[in-house]
């Protein structure tokens, strides 16, 4: 009897810990985030003397020009920096499916960028980018072409090139995982029916990866929404607003501004399209599963 | 075969990419070598003299001897060295104990709520750490604090002297809380996958000898998730040493830790470049050094993350 009752419990004993950090540390703070975005509140105040506004933070951000382009940088941003990297990850991944000693030490080396701090990152790039004394700009001199003022009229796009560095390796590692363990005997069929490289490509290798490449992709754009440390860095938002993406305008409002209700609605509005990734990427999943299922159960009838 | 076929052009590409992706590390730590007034002038890249003098500048206060080029020590490197170890480490194992066990009853036990925990844990990974700045910059300032004149609180304040309530912002405990939290919904996820490729025949062995639940896990369970645990480790690790929004949100002077002390001296005006690079190379150095020990387990836990999903 006893020994049954606690093989009731423990399940809840193994979860009880992790259940309690994430409910106060993770949960609480998103609902009293939520119940703060209502109020005018500044850091000062404790959230019950803040007097309650209703949707006014809301309406105000809506129709901040300011909020708007930030609101733009960050899905242009998110766009352009996901893209590229899949486009080249993928890329590089089926250029290296080969068998090449030292394999091992290249990915090694390729994963060294996603494990430095992004504020070091950041670090780099602004001494690469700096205008008089970094590399980017010595090297257009020493071969005579005119410098560029990367930082300043090309600031997002510098920071899109240094978030490509950094993350490329990331889907590469996984395309190339997901493209070794493609059953062998798909590829050996289409290369005895005499398939061109390019044909396998596009009509086998692509196709059959396309799961776990939607997934990284997907991965990879909740992440781009994460990006802030590098950006603080490297410009802090500047020139104007042109690369100041919605987390890093979170923090300036909260921190710079001491406008706390407004900066909790702000993350409620980064909340809700984030939400909205999340939901698509696992009712993706939940459908491929399915067809999988249903795969199996007609291969299984047919057998 | 056309695989096997010694392409020039092949291993060209290759030596690119090496080069770019491992270019800018290596520029930042010759640069971490020179005088500011050798990155400044620009006497090209690798002829010069090597100093130690900028990392004698970042870690003067930890330092045994007076460094000659220093009338001050205004840097205080080490003590944010050594409190971006503490925190990073004990949120790194709290992280991987609890997490291992919230993954084990998800994987082992049918309950209820169980659907309930294991959406909400993917969900809550989607949280970018930005979204939580504000709520957990006034919970932990205002709401998560001992009274004053209540018992704990009063013996708190008594020790460690200071004035109000004894909150949980400022303290290493309070970025550690928030660090675990922020790292157990991937631990959990990430360690899923590992113990479902556990025996289960093991486990029920071990269990008609006589263990108890906790026993099956602690000594069964765990030994056998070893690659899965060294993973999560080191990207738990990874977060914890590299973050630094909430950081700087929660801590007070005594408990800066290296990324905050990076940024700090980042924004003003003057940059000393050579400084800096000597404490972003160390900053990333503990990094490296995993990455290069590890790489193996890395890129199990990566791939294991997103194939997952």
């Amino acid at each position: 009897m006893s020994i049954a009752r606690v093989n009731r419990l423990s399940p809840y004993m193994f979860m009880a810990p992790a259940m309690v950090i994430m409910a106060i540390a993770l949960l609480y703070p998103l609902g009293y985030m939520i119940w703060g975005s209502f109020r005018d509140w500044n850091p000062s105040q404790s959230i019950g003397e803040a007097e309650f506004v209703g949707l006014k933070n809301y309406i105000t951000l809506w129709n901040d020009p300011n909020f708007r382009e930030s609101i733009g940088v960050t899905l242009r941003f998110a766009f352009f920096v996901v893209s590229i990297e899949m486009v080249l990850g993928v890329g590089l991944a089926l250029l290296l499916d080969r068998d090449i000693r030292g394999m091992s030490v290249l990915r090694t080396m390729f994963i060294l960028p996603m494990m430095i701090a992004p504020v070091v990152v950041g670090l780099m790039w602004r001494y690469m980018y700096h205008p008089t004394i970094g590399t980017f700009n010595r090297f257009l001199e020493s071969i005579g072409l005119p410098k560029v003022d990367w930082l300043g009229d090309y600031a997002l796009t510098s920071i899109i090139i240094a978030d490509i560095w950094q993350w490329t390796p990331f889907i590469f590692i996984l395309s190339l995982a997901a493209l070794q363990s493609l059953p062998r005997s798909a590829l050996e069929a289409a290369r005895i029916d005499g398939a061109t490289p390019w044909q396998q490509i596009w009509h086998i290798k692509l196709p059959l990866m396309m799961p776990v490449l939607i997934v990284t992709g997907l991965l990879r754009l909740i992440d781009a929404f994460k990006v802030l440390e590098v950006i603080l860095v490297m410009t802090n938002g500047g020139p104007g607003l042109s690369t100041e993406i919605l987390a890093l305008r979170i923090s300036r409002t909260a921190t710079e501004f001491r406008e706390l209700g407004v900066a909790a609605a702000m993350s409620n509005y980064l909340l809700i399209l984030l939400l909205l990734l999340t939901v698509a990427m696992f009712a993706f999943t939940r459908i491929q599963e399915a067809r999988a299922a249903r795969v199996r159960a007609a291969a299984e009838e047919a057998s | 075969m056309q695989n096997q076929r010694a392409n020039p052009a092949f291993f060209a590409v290759i030596a690119l990419l090496v080069f770019m992706s491992v270019g800018p590390v290596l520029l930042m730590f010759a640069n971490s070598f020179k005088l500011d007034v050798d990155i400044i002038s620009g006497t090209s890249g690798l002829l010069f003299l090597p100093t130690i003098q900028n990392y004698e500048t970042a870690l003067c206060d930890v330092l045994w001897y007076e460094p000659e080029h220093l009338d001050f020590c205004s840097l205080k490197f080490g003590g944010a060295f050594i409190n971006s170890i503490i925190i990073a480490l004990v949120s790194t194992v709290l992280t991987l104990v609890i997490g291992s066990m919230a993954a084990y009853a998800l994987v082992r036990f049918r309950f209820m709520g169980r659907d309930t925990v294991s959406i909400t844990t993917l969900m809550v990974r989607m949280v970018p750490p930005a979204v939580l700045l504000v709520p957990v910059f006034g919970l932990w300032n205002n709401e998560f604090c001992l009274d004053k004149d209540g018992l704990i609180g009063g013996a708190i304040r008594d020790s460690f002297g200071g004035r109000g309530d004894v909150c949980l912002a400022g303290t290493h405990s309070g970025i550690i809380l928030i660090y675990v939290a922020m790292n157990l919904p991937f631990v959990i996820w990430i360690l899923q996958s590992f113990i479902v490729q556990v025996p289960r025949s093991l486990e029920e062995a071990a269990r008609v000898d006589g263990a108890g639940p906790f026993q099956v896990f602690f000594k069964v369970v765990l030994p056998l998730i070893k690659p899965g645990l060294a993973a999560a480790a080191i990207f738990t690790f990874r977060i914890a040493w590299n973050e630094y929004l909430l950081a700087s949100a929660l801590s007070d002077r005594n408990t800066k830790t290296v990324p905050i002390l990076i940024v700090n001296n980042m924004s003003e005006f003057n940059v000393e470049w050579g400084v800096i690079m000597a404490t972003g190379m160390l900053l990333a150095i503990p990094p490296i050094i995993f990455t290069l020990l590890a790489s193996r387990q890395i890129i199990t836990g990566m791939t294991a993350g997103a194939v997952k999903g």
